[in-house]
């Protein structure tokens, strides 16, 4: 019996059509357009002017605070301007935009293939080499992974899981980085391991990736202290919370972090940037990104320089297909989708999908009948037809008792929802409401 | 027989008088004393318990009314100046009347002159349009068109014009809780001085973007020219982030900035119509429009 997480979950259809395809490396554009704000935090202060002549790795964007990251150049060229562009959050935020010319990289950057095995840098030299590089998780939130190892005094830290799960349908990008780069992967799980202090690392992994599940079980007996274990395929079993519960049964209390019952989740994209940063010198400027959907010529996985509108992805991968009903920044069920082509790729971008309209569509809505499917399903355990409503109502006191705060936003609900009511959407408007609340309560 | 019907008097009756010590002991133990003003001064607000007084319904407004010393940072919209002076002759002070208020719609965005470049096809809420992205056209500051204020609106004093996309703004029906103003996401609705015969002058636009900007995405957007700052006799006009402001306190109504805005973004409503001046005022929207087409 495979192990999951015991409440609730949905599961949708996979439509993983680029499991197949090997990571290609996507030609240069001929401007990028990088976010000052793509991490959870305060957004970075630009470094750079107009004018100014950057290398690819050249840090451009400083981190302002401990929560945020810095931010490097993906390209070599000239800043052409920093201005307000149209970004994956579908508001017009400050971005830097720097002309391409040619690929000149930084110099202190290990441009050579070969694997580099031995750590020669201690736990705080790594926590201070991840910072420095601008690391933040890749799986899709962007919490800066320096962050979440600097373990604060009196908490103890036993293991570090590691999410191989992309239990998102139609994602494959963490599939083909643990094909690919599983021995990188291996080594950066190590570092992560070494600047936590801990023995065991877990990776886990959905059984719908078996030649994954494989390869890295081959590899493993050189890395000792490393698990694969294999789960059974089940959404949302990538959100932290249901993946400590899969795989070591302990439950993140209710406004909690891992941190609380002494695990650290980190991403098999962050731990491959983690191993590139610490023993290439390479900092993060281009990450694994899926380009697929229905009818997608070529579905593809690309290795992609920060900051690289979209239209170059699709061109691609062959085109926009003519049913394109909608383009998502993410996976089908937490992604979002983009009001231009000509938003660029953020750290956070695990995929891009291109959906046909008759899928994409909103279903047509009709009344609750409280039938509770969204309460089965819920995997926090909350009730999301009430917490809707409450939120629809304004309600925020019984909507922070009711949980709001735990929502992890996976949509399980409204996917399940046989009326077709957008109950995510009021849940997230009351979640904001909530937040603002308790911000303003604690000042 | 009798004597069964005698015990069950007597025992009941001693029950009853028992009862009714111990209620009247606690009743005066526990006793609340209530300003009997409360009451008198709930009575004469308009009970409609919008919150635009700032107060969780009328009866909350009355006790706040009470317990004030100082009633000029108390107003209730709904009722007015009437209703306030009612309510201080009950408690006894004094109030300023104030400037009666309307709620304006500051965008005039419709598809004719604010194209859709995308479909929302989410929750029917503005809120939760916001808090997606920018909106349905190019300007993200507008109206996103899907009735949040005419829900928020307790008076029925807003509907959606069909035509236009755009809500329109009952004058007699507004109360001036300001209930739209909060439901507003991009705050394009303000409360603005009710002027005689509800004549209004106001910029009709919230976009904070450079000019170009702005008029790509909206032909009767404001762009921040600054010709109705330098045209105002009455320094009414400010400009801030490319976007004109007319305070309402200081304007005197002269209509010399309508004309005057080359994008017609600054509205004249319920004005009689130009006698001599009425030809250049059509004029110019026209002849703007005209090079755009050209364009």
């Amino acid at each position: 019996m495979l192990k999951t997480f015991p409440k609730g979950g949905v599961h949708p259809e996979e439509g993983k059509y680029s499991a197949n395809s090997p990571i290609e490396t996507l030609p240069l554009p001929k401007t990028v357009y990088i976010p000052i704000a793509q991490h959870i935090g305060a957004p970075s202060k630009p470094i750079v002017a107009k004018g100014d002549k950057v290398k690819v790795g050249d840090k451009i964007a400083e981190s302002l605070g401990f929560v945020s990251a810095n931010i490097h150049s993906s390209v070599s060229g000239t800043v052409a301007k920093i201005e307000d562009v149209l970004d994956s959050t579908g508001y017009k935020r400050p971005c830097i935009v720097i002309d391409v010319e040619g690929d000149d990289w930084n110099e202190n950057i290990d441009r050579t293939t070969d694997l580099k095995k031995e750590i020669g840098l201690s736990d705080k030299e790594i926590i201070q080499k991840i910072n420095e590089s601008g690391i933040v998780g890749l799986g899709g939130a962007t919490f800066p992974s320096h962050v979440k190892l600097s373990v604060p005094d009196g908490k103890k830290i036993d293991v570090l899981i590691i999410n191989g799960v992309e239990c998102e349908p139609y994602l494959t990008s963490d599939h083909r980085l643990m094909l690919e780069k599983a021995e990188e992967m291996l080594i950066g799980i190590q570092i992560l391991m070494k600047a936590l202090g801990v023995n065991l690392a877990m990776i886990g992994i959905e059984n719908n990736k078996p030649d994954a599940i494989n390869h890295l079980n081959k590899l493993i007996k050189n890395y000792p202290g490393i698990e694969v274990h294999p789960l059974k395929v089940q959404y949302p079993q990538g959100g932290e919370k249901q993946l400590i519960k899969a795989l070591i049964n302990r439950e993140v209390p209710s406004g909690g972090l891992p941190l609380n019952v002494g695990a650290v989740v980190h991403n098999v994209g962050t731990a491959f940037a983690v191993y590139e940063a610490v023993q290439k010198n390479k900092p993060l400027f281009e990450r694994v990104v899926t380009l697929t959907g229905k009818s997608v010529k070529k579905p593809s996985n690309f290795m992609v320089r920060i900051g690289t509108p979209v239209s170059n992805l699709i061109e691609a991968a062959g085109g926009l297909p003519e049913d394109s009903g909608k383009i998502i920044n993410g996976g089908p069920m937490m992604g979002k989708a983009i009001n231009s082509l000509e938003v660029p790729v953020v750290k956070g971008a695990s995929g891009i999908l291109i959906m046909p309209e008759d899928i994409s569509a909103r279903k047509k809505q009709s009344t609750c009948i409280r039938c509770a499917k969204c309460v089965s399903v819920c995997p926090q355990g909350l009730e999301p037809y009430l917490l809707a409503k409450l939120a629809k109502l304004e309600k925020n006191d019984k909507l922070e008792t009711g949980g709001v705060m735990d929502c992890i936003e996976c949509g399980s609900c409204a996917y399940t929802c046989p009326a077709g009511l957008p109950l995510l959407d009021y849940i997230r408007l009351g979640k904001a409401r909530v937040s603002k609340i308790i911000r303003s309560r604690k000042q | 027989m009798s004597a069964t019907i005698l015990f069950t008097i007597i025992s009941l009756s001693a029950i009853g008088a028992t009862a009714a010590i111990i209620l009247y002991i606690v009743a005066q133990k526990f006793k609340v004393y209530e300003d009997p003003r409360i009451g008198q001064v709930e009575e004469i607000l308009p009970a409609a318990n919008c919150g635009g007084c700032g107060y969780p319904g009328c009866r909350g407004f009355a006790e706040a009314l009470v317990k004030a010393d100082d009633l000029s940072p108390y107003f209730c919209p709904v009722g007015g100046n009437e209703t306030m002076a009612k309510a201080a002759e009950i408690l006894g002070k004094v109030v300023d009347a104030k400037d009666p208020l309307v709620a304006v719609i500051r965008c005039s965005g419709s598809p004719a002159h604010r194209p859709r470049i995308n479909q929302y096809d989410g929750a029917s809420s503005c809120a939760i349009s916001a808090s997606l992205y920018s909106g349905e056209t190019g300007c993200q500051y507008g109206c996103l068109g899907l009735a949040d204020c005419v829900e928020a609106c307790d008076f029925d004093a807003i509907f959606m014009d069909d035509e236009t996309g755009l809500p329109v703004v009952i004058d007699d029906k507004c109360t001036a809780c300001g209930a739209c103003v909060k439901a507003c996401p991009n705050t394009i609705i303000e409360l603005r001085k009710k002027n005689k015969k509800d004549r209004k002058i106001f910029v009709s636009c919230v976009n904070k973007d450079k000019g170009g900007i702005a008029k790509k995405s909206c032909a009767v957007a404001c762009i921040g020219c600054g010709k109705c700052v330098k045209v105002c006799p009455y320094e009414a006009i400010t400009l801030e982030n490319f976007l004109a402001y007319i305070d309402p306190n200081k304007c005197k109504l002269c209509r010399k900035c309508v004309t005057e805005c080359p994008t017609g973004a600054i509205l004249e409503i319920n004005f009689p119509e130009r006698k001599i001046k009425e030809d250049s005022a059509e004029e110019a929207p026209k002849a703007q429009e005209t090079k755009e087409n050209e364009n």
